[in-house]
């Protein structure tokens, strides 16, 4: 007992009842601070609950995200929910369970050993004892702290069950289950004509001309350099807002080199510095080295449904409905930013279009609760205008990353080294960052210092920075520069896209150098036998054949990363074919995530981050003006359709139930943009080293070679 | 007044003529299945038939509906009837946030009801005007394949 480790999740949040209730006869509340953002953890903690219960899962009322339910586990973010949230709620449960049990053995004067528990109703040997969970809850104390001391149990039932998810029919059947679909009595709907930049102030602001374009149905509030434009009609507020910005001229701003949209400007920026690893070592005279720099450029999150919240002040209590990752990050942020007692503010998720990441969800939630502030009594719904995502949620940051090694005779890394040049990737309201609308009130707080989520939460711009392969010396030197152009936070992945990518370039280019086939390569420095053994399950997926012609406009490409270095393991082959512009024809996709609790979920998550790869690798980069970002709509931004998706196959393998979960959501991103990098070089003949690997890069690349 | 149909029913909505047709069906109308994407024609997510062909609902103003008939995904089917294309994305679990899904099945139906045998890269085509954002791709191409099956047989 003395060894038992609780879970900080569970620490933080101890009294068992804030996770489990037995509320209504035959019901079971479980409530969870994770959030549905379309990757299935509805579904996922539901089987953990009524497996680790042993009920049906059809009994268990799901409580999620709300700042006046549910345990506060921070944001539903970086591949956690399962991994971190979903072990702290197996915990929780056991434990319920076994004094539920305890309870029952008292009362039935049993063994506890001789109880078991069928569907929530006690058995003994098998026979029905006339006791149920719901008749002996009211005899035990919930409220008494989680001690992590039952362990999980090893037989299964719910877990490791393909179950459909719980939130897709209605979606399919088209019901209001979204943010962007609640209504309430009196609503109305508010704009808001964004600051352009957060130094910005009005110098003039024609209020007749937007009363005009809003037909004299529409209201402004105004505060600082905050506007809005507030009205019944959804219709007539969108086009007084569509119009609005030319209504508006702005002082202090400062125009930005649009030349930073790709990303060498990073190097010459000042920057905090780190040597994370040993320190450098100059190489021995005649020792072999190899160097290469990789970049890409700010990647948007691009959700399909621009933000969108709602906001109700009443009796001087403000609810905020929001689809963030964080309510209780957005609530201590509104109540900083607003200047409001936390008690008197409730944030509720509601679910949302997939987000990806750090984008405009919190930003919305705090422009609506700033007009409902104005205007108490009357609901207050928001939803940002397509050109306003685009142009103003934080995008990822652009990244430059320089791989150096120094090699042994044999051509193997004896000393690695990656350098990486990055903005912040963590801008979150709960992160350092601040809400928009705050920025534009009077009185702004002061620009967020920099800072990056740090390496013990699998940080930021080195994120994947170091190679899992077994090199005797690893480092990694980061930049992170405090000055970007534009705001930046997390996406899907963080640094670990590029960074993987430009690992995993340098490892085929190492391959070639010393004459080996790349899989074989690999699998001569990887030392872990999971790692091993998800390269070459790939491998053997896409019937990978060492020797084939390099130049012949087809290719193939191999990438591979363990997430995190301590989440999912992730193989990845694609096979290319290149003319003028880059098409994938087959993705081959290999993961081992532990412990699975919904294989088709896990795949589902796969699948998507393989797609999103792609469209990342070929086609995206957010475009500057002056002004800030000009990509604001699908033509400057486009992401991938369904006529340039490939076959994609994903298998887990090792889904060992003895191994402890390892979040997947985000692992498929970085194997695949690495493998369509090494696709693309081995069917060309010539590597690019940008991304995204546009057509305009590949006539490049032709061009010179 | 604009008089119409709505899945079937008829409906006579009192707004400007250039009121968008997304935001009569979710606000005039209640049926907050279509779904706001972009306002610009780019993303599908406000697909819906008018007379039988696929319009992005956003960039349809109400008076141009006068008269017609307009289906969305409400009309498709119900949990207790549901059409077999809502059967085979149930079944393929074809869907992550589900947003893009409401425009995507009909931008399906237009495609079955003209061509009841697609080929993949069909299938493929009839959606390119849709934008799905979390990568599910595959598996809708696969329920749309599976959904002509369960038309033609079925089952």
């Amino acid at each position: 007992m003395n060894d038992v480790i609780i879970p900080p999740l569970l620490q933080a949040n101890p009294r068992l009842d804030q996770w489990v209730r037995f509320a209504a006869p035959g019901r079971v509340t479980v409530s969870t601070g994770r959030v549905e953002i379309g990757q299935g953890v509805l579904t996922a903690m539901r089987q953990i609950a009524a497996d680790e219960l042993n009920v049906s899962p059809e009994r268990i009322d799901l409580q999620t995200g709300d700042t006046d339910l549910t345990p506060n586990e921070g944001y539903t973010a970086g591949s956690q929910s399962i991994q971190y949230g979903g072990v702290a709620l197996r915990l929780a449960c056991a434990e319920v369970k076994r004094l539920l049990l305890d309870a029952a053995a008292a009362r039935l004067q049993a063994p506890r050993g001789e109880l078991a528990v069928s569907d929530g109703a006690i058995t003994r040997a098998g026979v029905p004892t006339g006791r149920d969970y719901w008749s002996l809850a009211p005899t035990v104390d919930l409220g008494r702290q989680a001690t992590a001391s039952v362990p999980p149990k090893s037989a299964r039932s719910e877990i490791g069950r393909s179950a459909p998810r719980v939130d897709l029919a209605s979606k399919v059947f088209g019901e209001p289950a979204f943010m962007h679909d609640m209504t309430a009595d009196g609503m109305m709907h508010a704009r808001v004509v964004r600051q352009p930049r957060r130094t910005a102030t009005i110098a003039s602001l024609d209020e007749a001309a937007i009363h005009r374009a809003g037909k004299g149905q529409v209201e402004i509030v105004r505060d600082g350099n905050f506007v809005a434009i507030l009205g019944s009609d959804e219709t007539i507020v969108d086009a007084a807002a569509a119009v609005a910005p030319g209504h508006v001229s702005w002082d202090g701003i400062d125009a930005i080199n649009p030349g930073q949209e790709e990303a060498r400007w990073l190097l010459q920026q000042p920057s905090i510095d780190r040597n994370l690893g040993p320190e450098p070592v100059d190489p021995a005279p005649g020792q072999a080295r190899y160097e290469a720099s990789f970049t890409r450029m700010h990647i948007a999150h691009a959700s399909i449904g621009p933000s969108s919240a709602l906001a109700l002040y009443k009796d001087g209590h403000l609810t905020v409905w929001s689809h963030t990752q964080g309510v209780y990050p957005l609530k201590a942020a509104l109540a900083r930013s607003l200047k409001l007692d936390p008690a008197h503010i409730s944030v509720k998720h509601m679910q949302g279009p997939g987000c990806y990441g750090h984008n405009g969800a919190d930003d919305a939630a705090a422009d609506a609760a700033v007009v409902a502030l104005r205007r108490p009594g009357v609901p207050i719904r928001v939803r940002w205008r397509r050109e306003e995502e685009f142009g103003f949620e934080p995008v990822s940051p652009a990244m430059l990353t320089t791989v150096r090694a120094t090699l042994d005779d044999k051509g193997r890394p004896v000393d690695w080294t990656t350098e990486i040049w990055s903005g912040r990737h963590s801008s979150r309201p709960g992160g350092g960052g601040n809400l928009l609308a705050a920025e534009a009130l009077p009185n702004p707080p002061p620009a967020p210092p920099p800072a990056d989520p740090p390496e013990s939460n699998g940080g930021g711009g080195t994120r994947n920075g170091e190679p899992l392969y077994a090199f005797p010396a690893k480092r990694i030197i980061h930049h992170l520069v405090a000055e970007t152009p534009v705001r930046t936070s997390s996406l899907r992945g963080l640094g670990a896209t590029i960074n993987v990518f430009a690992i995993e370039s340098a490892m085929d280019e190492l391959a070639e150098r010393a004459g080996m086939d790349p899989v074989e390569y690999r699998l001569s420095v990887l030392a872990d036998p999971r790692a091993t053994a998800v390269v070459a399950h790939a491998a053997k997926m896409a019937g990978w054949q060492p020797g084939l012609p390099v130049g012949s406009g087809k290719g193939y490409g191999i990438g591979f990363a363990m997430y995190k270095n301590r989440a999912a393991y992730c193989a990845v082959v694609a096979e290319v074919e290149v003319d003028e512009a880059v098409r994938v024809n087959t993705i081959w996709c290999a993961a081992d995530g532990g412990l699975i609790i919904n294989p088709d979920g896990a795949l589902n998550q796969l699948e998507g981050g393989v797609i999103q790869g792609i469209s990342w690798a070929l086609k995206e980069g957010v475009r500057l003006d002056h002004a800030g970002i000009s990509s604001r709509d699908w033509e400057s931004y486009p992401v991938l359709r369904f006529s340039e998706v490939p076959e994609v196959f994903c298998e887990l393998v090792g889904a060992d139930a003895d191994l402890p979960p390892l979040g997947i959501g985000e692992a498929s991103g970085g194997p695949t943009v690495a493998a369509i990098g090494n696709a693309v070089a081995h069917a060309l003949g010539a590597r690019l080293r940008d991304l995204p690997l546009s057509r305009e890069r590949v006539m490049d690349a032709l061009l010179k070679a | 007044m604009t008089a119409f149909t709505v899945n079937g029913r008829a409906v006579d909505v009192s707004a400007g003529d250039d009121t968008p047709l997304l935001d009569v069906l979710r606000n005039h109308l209640g049926l907050k299945g279509s779904k706001f994407g972009c306002g610009l024609e780019q993303c599908g997510s406000c697909m819906v038939l008018i007379d039988g062909a696929p319009e992005k609902s956003c960039g349809k103003a109400l008076s141009t509906v006068a008269g017609k008939s307009v289906l969305t995904i409400e009309g498709l089917g119900t949990p207790e009837a549901p059409h077999p294309l809502q059967t085979a994305f149930l079944d393929e679990q074809a869907g992550q946030c589900g947003y893009c899904l409401p425009g995507i099945l009909i931008s399906a139906k237009a495609l079955l009801d003209k061509n009841p045998t697609p080929s993949r890269r069909e299938i493929a085509l009839a959606l390119d005007d849709n934008i799905c954002r979390c990568g599910s791709h595959i598996r809708i191409l696969k329920a749309v394949e599976r959904a002509a099956v369960i038309m033609r047989t079925g089952r």
